[in-house]
């Protein structure tokens, strides 16, 4: 079972729905022992990192998601669910993130006339050799939402980058903590198959 | 890499997929689910949803349209038709939709916009408007019915667009241009344009609305009405200045595929994803 993590985090009915298609069994809970139980975890998200932040601790939700990922449950954090696995964000100067992985969360310039929030398709530039990615090659493109992005401190950990002005990195895999930028519940076939080599991890 | 999106758009009355020519005539042909995973399959950036008759008779049928996508439906889409309220944003965006589209009751209440982009974000509230040019002796609507004083008027912009209400049905004599500036003003996330004089004639996009309505905003517009072959892609692109290009019933009833748009946009130079 696939626990996803349920803290008012914007609109998952996308991710669920996605699931259902690949026939994974999931549950949307805040229970801490359904979550500690669970085969897998995804931590979804949209909206602000401070106020993520604040509700994964007014709901407690913290340190179970420490004690799987310690254990080495496959977990995988979508959007801005990816943004709050590193450390800090320029979004919420001041607050602690989950630190699962090093890193901080930066905000587009907009250079170049960009719009910000990056809203639509971009295409990826992947580094072969990852368990998320398997099977997706660069070129392919995803949906994203955003106008902040991962600067990960250990490039080892980032497994797919695309530029908007500045290189982002959008998916991430350090042992089996995996994160993604963009919303594979809405980027057709390619999403599909990664949130399907996540469920058979 | 930012790509220009090509989008099928969906009329839908009572579950099912209609097409409007000039508004009138409708013909039933399909289940909007279906056609809208074809379309995904065809290489679709996002699928637009328009209940098109809600508005004038007051259905909330968009609702059920949206949870029924969301299961079938794995790219972005867009619902749209008798939106009034901030809570009927929400019922649409809680079933897995990606944007609402408002058109009559945001000319009616402009503050829906700012509600819904407070409430919600821009990213997800797009303002539809129905356009027609004004003829040169344009004198402004049979009747007043604008809703207040500081909506910008287009009587004396001789040349110009005026919005019509209702699905194309009342003339508000409000200026286009001038209130799709107020829509972004007020925190719309994008505007869908279409030209009324050139929905269904397959002539082309009225290059000169979108270009004028484009220019003057900063966020995305997506041309519609009018689209009829691969070079009127194309040129609402480069001389529409438009950001996203849709069609109905032109895909609808294969005349044109997505895929094959998008390899023609892309021999001209526009970046699309393929």
């Amino acid at each position: 079972m696939i626990a996803i993590i349920d803290y008012d985090a914007g609109n998952i009915r996308s991710v669920e729905k996605a699931l259902e298609s690949l026939g994974a069994e999931y549950r949307l809970t805040r229970d801490c022992a359904e979550i500690a139980g669970a085969d897998k975890v995804i931590l979804p998200g949209v909206g602000a990192f401070g106020d993520a932040m604040k509700r994964l601790n007014e709901y407690g939700l913290v340190d179970v998601i420490h004690r799987v990922v310690d254990r080495g449950t496959p977990f995988l954090g979508i959007c801005l669910g990816l943004q709050v696995m590193f450390e800090r964000s320029e979004e919420s100067p001041g607050v602690k993130g989950l630190s699962l992985l090093p890193g901080e969360v930066v905000r587009f310039s907009g250079s170049d006339g960009l719009k910000v929030p990056q809203i639509g398709w971009n295409s990826l530039s992947v580094k072969s050799g990852s368990r998320l990615l398997k099977g997706v090659y660069s070129g392919s493109f995803v949906y994203f939402v955003h106008s902040y992005y991962v600067n990960a401190a250990d490039k080892n950990d980032v497994i797919a980058t695309a530029t908007y002005g500045e290189t982002a990195d959008v998916a991430v895999e350090h042992g089996n903590l995996f994160g993604c930028q963009f919303h594979p519940e809405k980027s057709s076939c390619i999403g599909i198959k990664i949130l399907n080599n996540f469920v058979n991890l | 890499m930012h790509t220009i999106r090509v989008i099928p758009c969906l009329d839908v009355d009572n579950g099912r997929v209609v097409k409007g020519v000039n508004f009138v005539d409708l013909v039933d042909a399909g289940d909007p689910v279906e056609i809208a995973a074809a379309y995904d399959m065809e290489g679709a950036d996002e699928v637009v949803f328009l209940d098109i008759t809600a508005s004038s008779d007051g259905r909330k049928t968009a609702v059920e349209l949206a949870r029924a996508v969301a299961a079938k439906l794995f790219i972005p889409f867009t619902v749209g038709g008798g939106i009034r309220t901030v809570e009927d944003f929400r019922n649409i965006l809680r079933e897995g939709a990606d944007k609402v589209a408002v058109n009559s009751a945001a000319i009616r209440n402009p503050d829906l916009i700012s509600e819904a982009a407070a409430k919600f974000g821009s990213q997800c509230v797009v303002v539809a408007i129905d356009a027609r040019r004004c003829e040169a002796d344009y004198k402004g609507p049979a009747e007043d019915i604008a809703p207040d004083n500081n909506t910008p008027r287009a009587a004396d912009t001789k040349g110009g667009w005026t919005i019509y209400l209702n699905g194309g049905r009342v003339d508000t004599g409000i200026d286009a241009v001038e209130w799709a500036k107020a829509a972004e003003r007020l925190g719309a996330g994008e505007i869908l344009l279409t030209s009324m004089d050139k929905d269904g004639t397959k002539s082309g996009f009225d290059n000169e609305l979108t270009r004028a309505v484009a220019d003057s905003v900063g966020i995305p517009v997506i041309a519609s009405g009018g689209a009829g072959s691969l070079e009127h892609f194309a040129s609402g692109v480069k001389e529409g200045h438009a950001d996203a290009v849709l069609a109905a019933s032109l895909f609808h009833f294969k005349e044109l595929e997505i895929n094959e748009v998008k390899r023609y946009m892309q021999s001209e130079g526009i970046e699309v994803r393929l």
